[in-house]
């Protein structure tokens, strides 16, 4: 205590102090929530899935039982394993089209057209009316399909050059489409609002520039609206994975009240299936922030280009001081030898 | 004869110049200033396909729900059912018990929507207006939250709400809510945090100098701006509340333990379970029980309240991504 650290940290006004303690204030809530209900259930949740947990009528007895719960789940039990490929696959299938098709309707909705609210009021009913049940019964009934598309054909078509697993996940999509384009509708907005928000300047200079109307799309809208590509992406995986229509979180459901499996068991399942969720996020950020496009790497090329040449001035110039030097210096002794 | 020929032929000229070349292109085609007829058509005939297979399952669920057994049978009948038959509504509504069902959904869809706006504004502006230690890492928690599936932390939280004797009760809906963890809520915080930063901090030096706090500031300056912004959130969590059924089951409803609550989101995920066939033979001589006009009639039934809760104030709804500003700077 006695001993005071050498470097001083600059200390906070008072009036700074009392600011941050209030903004902790304000934020209170929401922290104890978070320790409440996702940090401590997460550590817990971890331990449960390394344990047995049975329900007593004294209570819950838990046993320590290492990895068996995961051992179990990849080799003995006959759905998950298969499911969660399924659900791997179907997922990093329906997000590029989903994300893809709110793209192309939002470019749509962006031209001059009439009767654009009564589209965007179409398209975004799906978004108020969207459960699990509904769409549960709608599918049941077949209303999620249109009858003339033929999905027998294009599984026996892809089953020939492809896995039986890909082949079947790309089927899904099709026999689905209706869902899937369903599921669009917060997309589609968040697109549209973001195209309207680019700068019509930049269109205008790359017409005067003799741009057409594709080249623009790649090289002025594309470029702009990235980060909303990536924003809609990890929200349509999060959507599809917590949607109730996803078998696999109905499976942990049951799982977590079966009497041979538990909470420990299903613990587990929800574990791999997060780590599959995240594994699909990760994917799919990676695609979208690796790739630097071409306007910021030219801009890059430039600045390195500048910089070599400038520093090449410079050495060139510093030289020729030192030589004017040199030559001022024999210059002198000449006229001194002269004299 | 041959005057005639050459006035024919001077009409075609005419005629020719008339609808030049250019000038069908320019029609077809478009100018700068104005699209051309074939890419509007193009555009139009999209819009319209799309929205029609937007529209297809809920018309088809409008159809069905209103055909009898023979119509459902006949295969001549694909649309337009012969008669408005009602009798589908009757018997989903009494098997849902719609009335009382319907309340109760108000309730456990609106006290946690209420909770979640008012802690969600506190701690959106919570991190927009303070700069405190730690925000980074923070508001990077907030955004895992988001992401990681309320699946991992169901088993523990379910354990916790059965210690508390809470499974089966509208609390454990309040409860996380009241925390700022309510369904969606890092979104809603979001949401408020983008929306607060845009109120100018000068407003609310303004208002301390002439001696508001930092609540009466929140209040008075920052909750009368934000008026859009609640509400959107108010609108969305109240949906989405709605149409939870996984957790509402879990929790409200009580898989096991018979909990008091249920909506009708619910009612209609187990309509095929409670559905007795007792009371339909009744209804309509013993030929028929449960059939897909009466599940049609239920769906519809469940959504009807959003539905017309759409319409009415759909402008909130579509214009609320463009107020909150999510896509913005």
């Amino acid at each position: 205590m006695s001993k005071k650290p050498k470097v001083k940290k600059v200390k906070l006004g008072k009036l700074a102090k009392k600011e941050a303690r209030f903004g902790y204030v304000f934020i209170a809530p929401w922290l104890i929530g978070i320790c409440m209900f996702l940090i401590i259930p997460l550590v817990q949740s971890f331990q449960f899935a390394l344990a047995d947990i049975r329900m007593t009528p004294f209570g819950r007895l838990i046993t320590f039982v290492g990895h068996e719960n995961f051992t179990q789940i990849w080799l003995e039990d006959a759905q998950f394993p298969v499911m969660l490929v399924a659900y791997f696959l179907e997922t990093l299938l329906s997000v590029p089209v989903i994300v893809v098709f709110a793209l192309i309707i939002a470019m749509l909705l962006n031209g001059k057209i009439k009767a654009k609210g009564m589209f965007r009021l179409i398209f975004f009913l799906p978004v108020i009316i969207v459960s699990g049940p509904v769409m549960l019964m709608l599918t049941g009934q077949g209303a999620a399909t249109i009858n003339s598309m033929n999905t027998q054909v294009i599984y026996t078509t892809l089953d020939r050059f492809l896995p039986g697993s890909l082949a079947n996940a790309i089927t899904d999509v099709f026999s689905n489409i209706i869902m899937i384009l369903w599921y669009s509708g917060v997309q589609i907005l968040i697109f549209l609002s973001a195209l309207q928000k680019i700068d019509s300047s930049l269109y205008e200079a790359a017409q005067i520039d003799g741009g057409s109307g594709w080249e623009c799309f790649w090289k002025i809208t594309l470029p702009t609206i990235k980060p909303m590509i990536l924003l809609n992406a990890v929200y349509t995986v999060i959507f599809l994975s917590n949607n109730e229509n996803n078998a696999i979180i109905n499976i942990i459901q049951s799982a977590m009240f079966a009497g041979n499996k538990g909470y420990g068991y299903a613990s587990a399942m929800a574990w791999m299936y997060s780590l599959a969720e995240t594994l699909i996020i990760g994917i799919i950020s990676l695609i979208l922030l690796t790739r630097k496009d071409a306007y910021e790497k030219q801009v890059k090329k430039v600045k390195k280009e500048m910089k070599k040449q400038k520093r090449a001035l410079r050495r060139a110039r510093r030289r020729g001081k030192r030589n004017g030097a040199k030559i001022d210096k024999q210059l002198k002794q000449v006229a001194r030898a002269k004299k | 004869m041959e005057r005639k020929l050459t006035n024919s032929s001077n009409k075609l000229l005419e005629l020719k110049s008339k609808f030049n070349k250019d000038k069908v292109k320019k029609v077809l085609k478009g100018s700068r200033e104005k699209d051309g007829l074939i890419k509007q058509i193009i555009v139009y005939a999209l819009l319209i396909c799309i929205g029609f297979v937007y529209l297809y399952p809920i018309l088809y669920m409008i159809s069905n729900s209103l055909m009898n057994l023979e119509d459902l049978l006949d295969t001549s009948i694909n649309w337009i059912p012969s008669k408005l038959y009602l009798d589908n509504y009757k018997k989903a509504a009494l098997n849902m018990n719609y009335i009382g069902t319907f309340f109760q959904s108000i309730v456990v869809a609106g006290i946690p929507t209420i909770l979640n706006v008012v802690v969600c504004s506190f701690v959106g502006y919570g991190f927009a207006r303070f700069e405190f230690r730690g925000k980074k890492i923070l508001m990077a928690l907030l955004i895992f939250s988001y992401i990681i599936p309320p699946q991992i932390t169901m088993m523990p939280t379910y354990v916790l709400y059965a210690d508390l004797k809470l499974v089966g009760t509208l609390w454990s809906f309040v409860l996380p809510a009241l925390f700022g963890q309510g369904l969606n809520a890092p979104i809603f915080i979001l949401i408020f945090y983008q929306f607060f930063k845009q109120v100018p901090k000068v407003l609310i030096e303004a208002a301390q100098i002439d001696g508001a706090g930092f609540f009466r500031s929140f209040f008075r300056i920052s909750i009368p701006s934000a008026v859009p912004a609640i509400i959107t959130v108010f609108l969305f969590s109240l949906v989405w509340y709605w149409n939870e059924s996984y957790l509402t089951q879990l929790y409200v409803n009580g898989v096991f333990s018979n909990g008091n609550w249920t909506t009708l989101i619910v009612e209609l995920k187990k309509f095929d379970m409670t559905y007795n066939p007792q009371m339909a033979m009744v209804v309509d001589g013993a030929s028929s029980n449960n059939n897909e006009s009466i599940r049609m009639a239920a769906t519809m039934l469940s959504i009807l309240p959003v539905l017309a809760m759409y319409f009415v104030l759909q402008r909130y709804f579509v214009e609320s991504i463009d107020r909150t500003g999510i896509t913005g700077e």
